[in-house]
């Protein structure tokens, strides 16, 4: 390699200030790329390795003919497969439309539950209420119920599409959750920040908007993705109330002639929307990370 | 360098490097070696060429404005940071060697830092005892007897079961000179450790560090509080954009430097006394 022949004939790169580097930095630097090279062989040999021994496994499993067979059937994908994405459509709708609701909804509910004022506590208890309800029920119990008992009511106005009915559900569940991270979120703004925003005069209004809840949102992005990924795949339970979405059609399809392989359709969709999320998420939270170092960890002067 | 001249009455202590920044003392291997040490931020060159020695009971003070790189050299020392260039050597190792067992080296060498950084979650003597316990192995009852000890010593035997958020900032000061002794180091680094103390509380501390000395721990240190580098330092090093400037006695740093940066900086930094 180009880089091992300078670094043997010796210092070629100097510095501004005429620094040359030294035989024990260049020695060092070689050391330090052996290392890493190593390291890399290391990684791609036990992952190749890993690999080969689940195929192997699979494959060799006694039960493989029949799972590839109905599983992983290459031409019922072909033939289901433009009627599941068109399905997965609705779940991408549904997803978005829940979703902003979810996050007005939650931030509403956060602050409710942080306000002081003696006048506010009706309102601070029933959200209390809302929130121990609401995320002790399981979300697809929550689907039968909206989705089944509220049109039973015969309430003047009340949706009757299944699909709007199974994200009212979702809005209700998830809405008890974000608010808790949004909760969390306002509470782990340092009290010093609201203490130097009112010193200034700002009223508690202002402190809100312009203070604890930037640095609140900031904080809480990454957990809230992780919900938002949970909330994508489960816009999959409204399945139960019928309308053909991307599980639904797959469900269909695979009774139709008892192969399985549309259900692996549909997973493989719902996979390729929340590998971006996951990865996005990840990738802010790596950034939080270093902003705390930033502030926390004497940046070496 | 520290020749004294027969005949001749003047007490030459110590070594006096100008402008050039010598510094390596002439007889005997001194516990603390640095040669030639480069070390950057992206671009920004934060130390270069710097030579240092400290001696096995000394203390060495490290002076100069901020930004002047004295906290990037302890960092380096305490391999918190990797070198660019140059070698470190503790007694007989090269800390500055990749190949070295960072955490095995850092066994050796305690720090405390400008902010006391106590773990909030442990109590006095659990953050005195976790070292020795988990990185040395230490039966409980040993390091607790230990921790005890020096708790008694440094005036916060009775805040043993206290937790840090209990105590005033000299006493969390104190705590953290505890925990960094508790592994009995073979150097102590303190690193500003009185710049985020009330002026009231920065005696209590500093008095703790004169008792180390006393008792012939070897010390390097960064700090604003020249009254105490006079009496207390063995030597003093001014450092300015990366480079000790003037290095020799606390007398003659302090009270006759030579350099004109070095008079620059006292003179804006007593203004106000």
């Amino acid at each position: 390699m180009t880089e091992n022949t300078t670094a043997a004939t010796g210092p070629t790169t100097t510095d501004s200030d005429g620094y040359a580097p030294s035989a024990v930095r260049l020695d060092r630097e070689r050391y330090r790329r052996g290392r890493r090279r190593r390291d890399g062989l290391i990684a791609i040999g036990c992952t190749v390795g890993f690999l080969v021994l689940v195929c192997v496994g699979l494959v060799s499993s006694p039960g493989w003919g029949r799972v590839h067979e109905y599983f992983l059937n290459g031409t019922e994908f072909r033939r289901y497969f433009g009627a599941i994405l068109h399905g997965f459509w609705l779940n991408v709708q549904m997803f978005v439309g829940c979703e902003i609701c979810i996050l007005v909804l939650g931030l509403a509910f956060a602050l409710v539950r942080t306000t002081t004022a003696p006048g506010l506590a009706p309102l601070r208890w029933s959200a209390m209420l809302y929130v121990d309800v609401f995320r002790g029920v399981p979300t697809l119990l929550l689907v039968f119920l909206v989705g089944f008992g509220l049109p039973a009511l015969q309430l003047q106005g009340t949706p009757s599409s299944p699909v709007v009915l199974g994200c009212i559900a979702l809005v209700l569940s998830y809405t008890a959750y974000v608010g808790e991270v949004f909760r969390a979120g306002l509470n782990s703004v340092h009290p010093a920040q609201r203490n130097a925003a009112k010193a200034l005069g700002l009223s508690e209004r202002q402190t809100l908007r312009h203070v604890i809840l930037p640095q609140a949102v900031r904080n809480v992005v990454p957990p809230l993705l992780n919900d938002f990924i949970s909330l994508q795949k489960d816009t999959a339970l409204v399945a139960v109330l019928g309308p053909l979405e991307a599980l639904r059609v797959a469900q269909i399809n695979a009774d139709y002639d008892f192969n399985y392989t549309p259900y692996l359709a549909a997973a493989l969709l719902f996979i390729l929307v929340t590998i971006p999320l996951t990865r996005y998420a990840d990738w802010l939270q790596a950034k939080a990370v270093r902003r705390q170092w930033a502030e926390t960890g004497g940046s070496g002067r | 360098m520290s020749v004294i001249i027969p005949g001749e009455g003047v007490p030459s202590s110590g070594v006096r490097g100008g402008a050039a920044g010598g510094g390596v003392s002439g007889g005997g291997e001194a516990l603390l070696r640095i040669r030639d040490l480069r070390k950057s931020y992206g671009g920004r060159v934060v130390l270069r060429s710097i030579d240092l020695d400290v001696s096995e009971h000394q203390v060495v003070c490290l002076i100069g404005g901020s930004g002047s790189g004295k906290s990037t050299l302890l960092r380096c020392v305490d391999l918190l940071d990797t070198v660019d260039d140059g070698t470190i050597h503790l007694g007989a190792t090269e800390l500055t060697d990749p190949r070295l067992d960072a955490n095995a080296a850092r066994r050796r060498i305690g720090v405390v830092f400008q902010s006391y950084n106590l773990f909030p979650h442990l109590s006095v003597l659990e953050n005195v005892t976790l070292a020795p316990r988990k990185a040395h192995k230490v039966p409980r009852r040993d390091a607790e007897q230990r921790a005890m000890e020096l708790l008694g010593r440094l005036g916060l035997a009775e805040k043993a079961r206290e937790y840090p958020d209990r105590l005033s900032g000299g006493q969390q000061q104190r705590v953290a000179i505890a925990r960094a002794l508790a592994t009995e180091p073979e150097l102590l680094l303190l690193d500003e450790i009185t710049a985020a103390l009330d002026p009231e509380l920065v005696g209590e501390v500093l008095d703790v560090v004169g008792d180390l000395k006393q008792r012939g721990m070897t010390i390097l240190m960064a700090t604003h509080e020249m009254g105490f580098a006079r009496h207390a330092a063995d030597r003093v090093c001014f450092l300015e954009d990366g480079v000790i400037r003037e290095q020799g006695t606390a007398e003659q740093v302090l009270g006759d430097p030579q350099h004109p940066s070095t008079q620059r900086f006292l003179s804006r930094v007593l203004e106000h006394r």
